[in-house]
């Protein structure tokens, strides 16, 4: 087989790998190598440690592996149950699939927005709550001194902002099962959380392991939404890389910041393909 | 069967797709143009200002300008690359005055002498073009507007003002003994600083509560004095709505009713004060020092490396004209630098503003501080230095004297690296800036 085929799969991979290479490997490498140098072009840690002292770094990493933690199982869930509700074939499936997958179309930082006007004191959460008598006067929701309210808010702008990206991913998983499957085990008395646990889930795992790395990846790199539901209040990773690269216009530190956030996304990944594994990686 | 489940399984990677390309939409760019100016500029930066720089105050102008935005690291470092590479599209700088005294000092900016000659009948402020020289016998920038920062309140704060408190000569503490009245009355701290990411809080520091508590900003950057100022803003925040630190513009808080009395730049106040009948505008209080206020000078600036010097000196002839300063006061609230006065039809809010900003520059105490004059690329480590002391005082709650003394080595780096000398009110030092 692999000698009729020849050098063709190759040359059908090389566009991708030089895609790659000139726009993700190099840009990484350089980025690594001006982490490690000082402003005056020296090579060594000046610029990590300036990142390790700065006064809002233990701050921006707490609350950017915290919202790792909060978004992703809420995100798996939701998005689990919107891919079973389209993969139903309930009356109007469809429908539920434009819905859901709305959010994809907005922007993040325009997404931030909007929540900013529901979670603002004089914003429409607030209004609703006076209108039927809960509160007597607005809370403040996006106040720096309750800080775990704010995160509270950024989870849920960030749970409906991407939970879609990972139903897709779900609903192309489900639907990739094939109906013989299902068919067998019915034809075996299987009960439907029989066959959930032992086909669907099983089945599902790919999609399931691309979907949390993905979501991973992107959630150590939040930065809009945070800047605008919590603005000064609030620090993550990605948020202090820009002020450094473009308020401070100090692109070490930046760069110092963009490997740390590349090293956690990393680090997530390999632990996601430690905990999911999929059957090849568990025969390798 | 296979091929019914293909069909369906296609939909989520079109919607994908379909997500994909409306968000890669919004990059693209215009097409070049024959006698094209390109701008950058590190003043009206926010998209409301750049789109009103564009559509309102340049658009009759009887070239094709490109403007571009700038916050400040990218504008310093987009001129000095062009410098570095010896040619460019940048042929006109709007920028501060201590933007250019950093361009000037690496020789980067030509003698617009004849421009300023050619503008005499204008009646460009005398002091301002002046400054323009930066200490040089050559015109190195045209004064282009100017704006400072002042305070607005909504008129039912009025009724809770501090008794025998004449507004239009508030102290600090007053300040805050009238937002204890408001909290004590309403249940609500309601007076509002702009900490928010788009904020310009560090100015506050610069340029009002340091030199009006310490009468300096950088020699009095530790010490009794600026122990006061702090314990005054941890003191005050109890009586500041704690949602200041998502506030950029605090013209929506006061118009949403969140906040009452608040500070910030003129641009970012006009807003409100479209409705007269419901906010006031008023001089920035006083504190041990005197009323410290910083006057913000823009000007416009041709790089040595400019493609097109003849279009850039048009560009700025234009801007100078009485009907192009009237668009820029309507459109983004930057006051003129040309005589003649304001027109007399000017809106209820920009005559408010006037008239504050008018008290505040002739009050008895009245106490210049200087933007950041000289720092360069060094600009934005500066702001931090504030924004962390602000950060971890007054949001941490920590010691003054603790917080200060940890920052002074970043704060005296900024001068060793930009080789910044002292400004006003800050006395002048012979080298860089010496932080005390």
């Amino acid at each position: 087989m692999t000698s009729r085929l020849g050098w063709a799969p190759y040359a059908l991979l090389l566009p991708s790998l030089l895609f790659f290479v000139v726009f993700f490997a190099t840009p990484g490498v350089q980025a690594f190598a001006l982490a490690f140098q000082a402003p005056d072009g020296t090579f060594g840690l000046a610029s990590v440690q300036r990142m390790l002292g700065d006064a809002k770094f233990s701050g921006a990493l707490t609350t950017t592996v915290a919202l790792v933690i909060l978004v992703i199982p809420i995100q798996l869930v939701l998005a689990m149950s919107m891919a079973l509700v389209i993969n139903s074939r309930l009356k109007g499936q469809g429908l539920w699939l434009y819905v859901y997958a709305l959010p994809l179309g907005i922007s993040e930082l325009a997404a931030g927005i909007v929540w900013v006007s529901i979670f603002t004191q004089s914003g429409w959460l607030n209004s609703i709550l006076l209108g039927i008598g809960v509160i007597d006067r607005p809370i403040t929701w996006q106040s720096a001194e309750t800080p775990w309210l704010l995160i509270l808010c950024v989870v849920i702008a960030e749970a409906w902002r991407a939970t879609s990206i990972i139903m897709i991913i779900l609903v192309a998983g489900l639907q990739s099962i094939p109906r013989e499957f299902l068919e067998a085990a019915d034809v075996c008395g299987a009960t439907t959380w029989q066959k959930t646990r032992r086909v669907v889930l099983p089945m599902l795992r790919p999609s399931l392991q691309v979907a949390v790395i993905l979501r991973t990846i992107m959630a150590f790199q939040t930065f809009a939404t945070v800047i605008a539901l919590a603005g000064s209040g609030l620090n993550v990773l990605a948020g202090e890389a820009q002020r450094w690269a473009t308020d401070i216009n100090d692109e070490h530190v930046a760069a110092a910041y963009a490997g740390l956030i590349l090293v956690l996304s990393l680090a997530g990944t390999v632990l996601f393909l430690v905990l999911l594994p999929t059957r090849e990686e568990q025969q390798a | 069967m296979q091929s019914k489940g293909m069909r369906r399984s296609s939909l989520p990677a079109v919607l994908a797709a379909m997500a994909l390309a409306v968000s890669a939409c919004g990059a693209g760019g215009g097409s070049p143009g024959a006698s094209k100016v390109v701008m950058i500029s590190s003043q009206f930066v926010p998209t409301t200002e750049q789109e009103a720089m564009r559509t309102k105050v340049l658009a009759d102008f009887k070239g094709t300008v490109e403007f571009i935005g700038a916050d400040p690291g990218p504008f310093d470092s987009q001129i000095r690359a062009q410098e570095k590479a010896g040619k460019g599209d940048i042929s006109l700088i709007g920028g501060l005055d201590g933007d250019f005294s950093a361009f000037a000092a690496d020789g980067l900016l030509t003698d617009l002498s004849d421009v300023a000659t050619s503008l005499a009948d204008l009646g460009i402020n005398k002091d301002y073009l002046k400054l323009g020289k930066l200490g040089t016998d050559k015109q190195l920038y045209i004064p282009w507007v100017q704006a400072t920062y002042i305070m607005v309140a909504r008129t039912e704060a009025l009724n809770y003002l501090p008794a025998g408190a004449d507004v239009k000569k508030l102290t600090w503490d007053q300040l805050t003994e009238w937002g204890a009245n408001i909290k004590a009355k309403t249940g609500e701290p309601k007076l509002g600083f702009p900490a928010g990411e788009l904020g310009l809080l560090h100015r506050f520091f610069q340029g009002y509560a340091y030199p009006a508590f310490t009468g300096g900003v950088n020699t009095t950057f530790t010490g009794d004095a600026a122990n006061k100022m702090w314990a005054w803003m941890q003191k005050t925040w109890q009586y500041v709505n704690p949602q200041s630190t998502t506030y950029g513009f605090m013209q929506e808080p006061l118009q949403s009713g969140e906040v009452w009395v608040a500070w910030d730049h003129v641009a970012r106040l006009i807003d409100a004060l479209k409705d007269p009948k419901a906010f006031v505008a008023f001089p920035v209080p006083s504190g041990p020092k005197g009323k410290a206020f910083m006057p913000v000078i823009a000007g416009l600036a041709i790089p040595k490396t400019s493609s097109n010097v003849a279009g850039a000196k048009e560009l700025i002839k234009y801007l100078l004209q009485p009907k192009t300063q009237a668009a820029t006061l309507t459109s983004v609230s930057f006051f003129p630098v040309i005589g003649g006065g304001l027109a007399g039809d000017l809106s209820p809010g920009l005559k408010a503003e006037a008239d504050a900003v008018a008290a505040q520059q002739s009050a008895d105490d009245a106490l210049p501080a200087l933007l950041p004059v000289g720092l360069g690329g060094q600009g934005g480590a500066y702001n931090k230095v504030f924004k962390d002391a602000f950060q971890q005082i007054v949001i941490g709650g920590k010691d003054p004297a603790t917080v200060l003394k940890s920052l002074v080595p970043t704060l005296q780096e900024v001068f060793t690296t930009s080789k910044a000398p002292c400004w006003l009110p800050d006395p002048p030092s012979q080298g860089p800036c010496q932080v005390q």
